[in-house]
């Protein structure tokens, strides 16, 4: 059963990629380069299937954006770099390019000097380099929503409220378990500056990747006695880190997760012992949105839903990708009433993207109330001062169990201005101006 | 030292030991093919990925868990045999170098049809052990970690008896020392490679079961032998009883380097150290603590 629906699913790959190949006027294409096999196809297959699901949500509701069929094809990375970068080449001479979304920090950042020359957007959403939200110094890279530090801050935050408020953080003890790649360092800097605004004690400890052996890290934590866990995970290093807690005794509800160990991925391997775990998320799980139940309607009823399993419908990874469709389709349309319902340049999108504001009446619209918060991107702000919420798994499905909670940006951002300057100081870069930002290109 | 830090040290060294089973349990998978044919099998964490995939998957659909282990258990032994037929018969008489790449590709090939057959996603194993653990004397101890080590204990016994004590044990010790005089013997090499293969299979089933619980069964479970790499290296290719110690010794002396040299140098170091030490071991004892030392004429 599996094996022939993995060759049907071969099939419409190869045929959308024919397809793809021949993109008429009027169509707006997006590249993916997706992972469907391999150690982290769990997470592809989830995070790409809804992007899909949702850009066939356009086609077969509205007859593409204001008329424009949007278009797409995949190429298999494995999500390892070189084959991203590989797909990349393969694809980018497809015309009608409206952005890159690789969900991959590594293959994101072999490709920012890339698309920068092409000049066409690189959405990262919820990952990437955090200084890549300074769009005066990164102007086609976008950390859509959320970027490390602002996680690190919402994480701080929600730990705070638990605790009756920031001021309670005060002789608080926390760990921090992180992956042991740039990925899981990159926010080492910013627990330390909280740490020490707040007056919490930190102890960061490191896990080799993969992080399938943790009982030293967990004995170690255990004889800190802190209060809270962070684990800022992925992959296998999630649900073996929630097992070795349960084993050395540290309860479950005290470990918060971030944005990549919040997935049913990350918790079902761990069984029992992830019961009462809490993750940080930009976007709630669950079916029950109008967008998610329009697409089980349109997409899934007219047998084009992307999922093979349906049961997976509304799942933390598949609703990531229905509010990266809703974001990227959103930037198309904005761009539009700038230059017109046409197949639009990379740099136009990128223009959309640098405009692209869904206050909360707007995701309503959308039938994504309560999904996503909103999003408010300016030319110089690529990640949107995105809000968070926090699940806790109860076993089956994860709950929501806070309010939207808006990280500190006003603090984080000084620090991602010194890091981008420094980045464009060590590359000669120009710093933009707002000025710059509305020179398109158009052809 | 006060005795909260010495029970500490004995807490992680316990800790380590238990880890140490786990690697010793595909270590030993490696053991019984190199023996006997002289292969290295690297496609072993892969077989255990696909026999814990099977099994998960077959439950999942209802299939009880008895009968779901039969199934997984005749799959593998299908595997096995199929392996040795269409892949290392073949090649029979090539270099080790050869041979040991063929089990990559292997290895490649048993992944993509894992989830080819069974899909991607990530599935939890529950085994019916507890896993809470109990305190002795101030020290906590996983029972699933303890049972683990118990049911590895329990195959290398059955193992070691089956190789002293039966007649087709004879003869797998038999082509370990000499291929080519246990030929001559009479011995059917082909039937003996099939079954050191399904033993194998087996093997990769329990370590299946065991780390899968652990872990989750996802497509990383193939990684783990990434740990048991250091363990042959250290206890010997040959030796059954080489991973079994090779296994406690890196076991206990990564997460004791981990807990008491990490915060030295940034912490992170067991995924390296186990691999430091093996080389030391490898510097001085070429063979390992318990493989067999090779004799040349020249």
């Amino acid at each position: 059963m599996t094996f022939f629906s993995h060759l049907k699913k071969a099939a419409i790959a190869t045929a959308f990629v024919l397809g793809a190949t021949a993109v008429h006027a009027d169509e707006q294409y997006f590249p993916l380069q997706s992972y469907r096999v391999g150690p982290y196809a769990a997470g592809g297959t989830g995070f790409f299937g809804g992007f899909i699901d949702y850009l066939n949500l356009i086609n077969i509701r509205d007859g593409g954006v204001n008329g424009v069929k949007l278009t797409w094809s995949e190429g298999e990375t494995q999500y390892e770099v070189e084959k991203g970068v590989e797909v990349y080449e393969r694809l980018k001479s497809n015309p009608g390019i409206a952005a890159w979304n690789p969900l991959s920090v590594g293959i994101a950042y072999a490709m920012i000097d890339r698309i920068t020359d092409d000049k066409v957007p690189l959405i990262t959403i919820n990952h990437g380099r955090t200084d890549t939200t300074d769009g005066r110094v990164f102007p086609y890279v976008f950390p859509l929503l959320l970027n490390p530090y602002s996680e690190t801050s919402g994480i701080v935050n929600y730990i705070a409220s638990k605790e009756g408020g920031l001021d309670k953080l005060k002789g608080k003890k926390i760990v921090v378990l992180y992956h042991g790649s740039p990925y899981g360092k990159e926010t080492i800097p910013i627990y330390e500056l909280l740490s020490q605004k707040y007056g919490f004690e930190l102890s960061q400890i490191e896990v080799p990747h993969p992080g399938n052996e943790q009982q030293a890290q967990w004995l170690t934590i255990r004889r800190e006695h802190p209060d809270y866990v962070v684990l800022r995970g992925w992959g296998v290093m999630n649900p073996v880190a929630l097992k070795t807690a349960q084993k050395t005794g540290f309860p479950a509800d005290h470990i918060v997760g971030n944005v990549w160990s919040n997935s049913e991925e990350d918790v079902i391997p761990a069984g029992d012992a992830a019961k009462g775990y809490t993750a940080i998320t930009t976007q709630a799980s669950g079916e029950q949105y109008p967008v998610v139940q329009e697409i089980v309607k349109t997409v899934y009823g007219a047998g084009k839903g992307n999922l093979e399993e349906k049961s997976r419908i509304g799942s933390v990874y598949h609703n990531l990708g229905i509010v990266n469709g809703i974001l990227n389709v959103e930037a198309v349309r904005i761009a539009q009433t700038k230059f017109g319902n046409r197949t639009l340049t990379g740099d136009e999108v990128r223009w959309g993207f640098e405009h692209l504001k869904l206050d909360p009446a707007r995701v309503e619209a959308l039938g994504a109330k309560d999904l996503f918060h909103s999003i408010n991107v300016s030319w110089d702000n690529h990640e949107g001062d995105g809000y968070v919420t926090f699940q806790q798994w109860d076993g089956k499905k994860w709950n929501v169990v806070s309010d939207w909670i808006a990280p500190d940006w006003k603090l984080l951002r000084p620090i991602i201005e010194k890091s981008s300057e420094a980045y464009a100081k060590e590359k000669g870069i120009k710093i933009r101006t707002a000025e710059d930002a509305e020179a398109v290109v158009s052809n | 030292m006060s005795y909260y830090d010495f029970l500490f040290v004995i807490e992680v060294l316990v800790g380590g030991l238990l880890s140490g089973v786990m690697y010793s349990l595909v270590a030993i998978g490696f053991v019984l093919i190199y023996k006997t044919s002289g292969v290295l099998n690297f496609a072993q964490g892969s077989m255990v990925l696909f026999a814990a995939l099977t099994f998960v998957s077959l439950v999942e659909r209802g299939i009880p868990f008895a009968l779901s282990l039969l199934i997984t258990l005749a799959v593998m032994v299908a595997l096995g045999f199929t392996i040795e037929r269409t892949v290392l018969r073949p090649l029979v008489n090539r270099s080790p170098m050869t041979l040991f790449m063929a089990t990559l590709g292997l290895s490649y090939i048993i992944e993509g049809a894992a989830q080819l057959v069974w899909g991607t996603q990530v599935h939890g194993l529950d085994l019916g052990i507890d896993d809470t653990p109990f305190e002795v004397g101030g020290i906590l101890i996983s029972s699933f970690d303890l049972l683990a080590a118990g049911i590895a204990a329990a195959m290398v016994a059955g193992l070691s008896a089956f190789f002293y004590w039966t007649r087709i044990g004879l003869a797998f010790r038999a082509v370990a020392d000499d291929q080519f005089a246990a030929l001559a013997v009479g011995l059917r090499l082909p039937r003996i490679w099939g079954t050191v293969w399904t033993a194998a299979g087996f093997v990769a089933l329990v370590a299946g079961l065991l780390w899968g619980a652990r872990l989750g069964v996802q497509f990383s479970l193939s990684l783990i032998v990434l740990k048991a790499l250091p363990v042959l290296v250290l206890g010997g290719f040959d030796s059954i009883l080489g991973a079994i110690v090779g296994g406690l010794i890196i076991g206990a002396s990564e997460k004791l380097a981990e807990v008491y040299l990490g915060p030295f140098v940034g912490g992170g170091i067991e995924g390296w150290f186990a691999y430091a030490l093996a080389l030391v071991v490898l510097l001085v004892r070429p063979s390992g603590l318990f493989g067999q030392k090779t004799v040349e004429r020249v």
